[in-house]
């Protein structure tokens, strides 16, 4: 007991009021995630509402079905990652790790497509810049651009860092950190892969599938 | 570490039922992108993203069941996140609507 006595700060009354602590800590943080990543789309709504045909022509350079394919990667890391932090809170550190390894594994594979995705744009001279051709009102699917390559990837970056911390957390259960009484690093790490799986919900239906019958 | 007792089966159940609708919104929301429904398609898809939020805010990030504090929290964040994107489009909607130049 000794031991799980010293997981509790002294400045909170017991174990589930810091739990609540840290798990609303993580909420606050992620609500500033949402002004963050909402700068962008409001850019896009903007442009979107100025612009709404070229949006949708230049929306059509993108590939559907890769982004239906990340899109299930994805939410496929979200089912890993949630198990993980259940067998975390059973302690079952063997589970847990498999977990993990399997939630970076689908993880990779989307930063994988991710990255074929943007060479294939680069080559095809959607990126904008000073080599920037998408056939016809090319000013204003620029614009489409410059938020697709700001949003995605800024999403993308967010995926790199949650897969360090997940190595991180790794080699903290590894070494016997947690147990069914504290596993709190777990469940935030949780928290904010979950969130990556959230933005990108959002961004597959607006950057992906605009006007897709037309 | 609520208060009420942790059901290890349930959990499982839930996190399984929900990752199977997840993937029936998203192949809903892919089939519903190719159908012609005018200026319908774009609220549709919103609506199927934020149902989609809303399961996994609910039960992968255990706001169900969490402190009631976070939920308030989080809609006091989606407030000012509406607010940052109605103003500027209210600016942007109401340019020109009287007809004189500037105003």
């Amino acid at each position: 007991m000794s031991e799980i006595a010293s997981r509790l700060q002294h400045h909170f009354a017991n174990e589930e009021q810091q739990y609540d602590a840290a798990t609303f800590g993580m909420w606050v943080f992620l609500v500033t995630e949402i002004m963050f990543f909402g700068g962008l789309l409001t850019a896009y709504v903007v442009y979107r509402t100025a612009y709404p045909e070229v949006f949708a022509t230049a929306s059509h350079h993108l590939n559907v079905y890769l982004g239906t394919f990340n899109t299930i990667v994805l939410i496929g890391s979200s089912l890993t990652m949630a198990m993980a932090v259940h067998s975390a809170r059973l302690n079952q550190r063997q589970k847990l790790a498999v977990y993990l390894i399997l939630t970076m594994i689908l993880g990779s594979v989307f930063l994988g497509v991710k990255a074929y995705e943007y060479t294939h744009k680069w080559h095809e001279g959607l990126f904008p810049g000073n080599f920037f051709y998408a056939g016809p009102d090319a000013v204003h699917q620029r614009l489409f651009f410059s938020v697709y390559f700001a949003l995605t990837g800024l999403h993308a970056t967010h995926m790199i860092i949650g897969i360090g911390i997940m190595l991180v957390i790794l080699r903290m259960s590894m070494k016997g950190r947690f147990d069914e009484t504290w596993y709190t690093p777990v469940e935030i790490t949780g928290l904010y892969w979950h969130f990556v799986d959230l933005v990108w919900i959002f961004l597959f239906p607006l950057l992906y599938l605009i006007q897709r019958h037309g | 570490m609520s208060k009420h007792r942790y059901d290890p089966q349930a959990t499982v159940r839930a996190y399984i039922m929900v990752f199977a609708c997840l993937m029936i919104f998203t192949a809903l929301t892919v089939a519903a992108a190719f159908v012609d429904l005018g200026a319908m398609n774009n609220a549709v898809a919103m609506a199927i993203a934020a149902t989609k939020a809303v399961l996994v805010a609910m039960i992968f990030m255990h706001l169900r069941g969490g402190s009631p504090l976070n939920v308030l929290w989080i809609s006091s964040g989606i407030f000012g996140f509406v607010i940052m994107i109605a103003f500027p489009l209210l600016d942007l909607l109401s340019r020109n609507i009287l007809g004189i130049p500037g105003k």
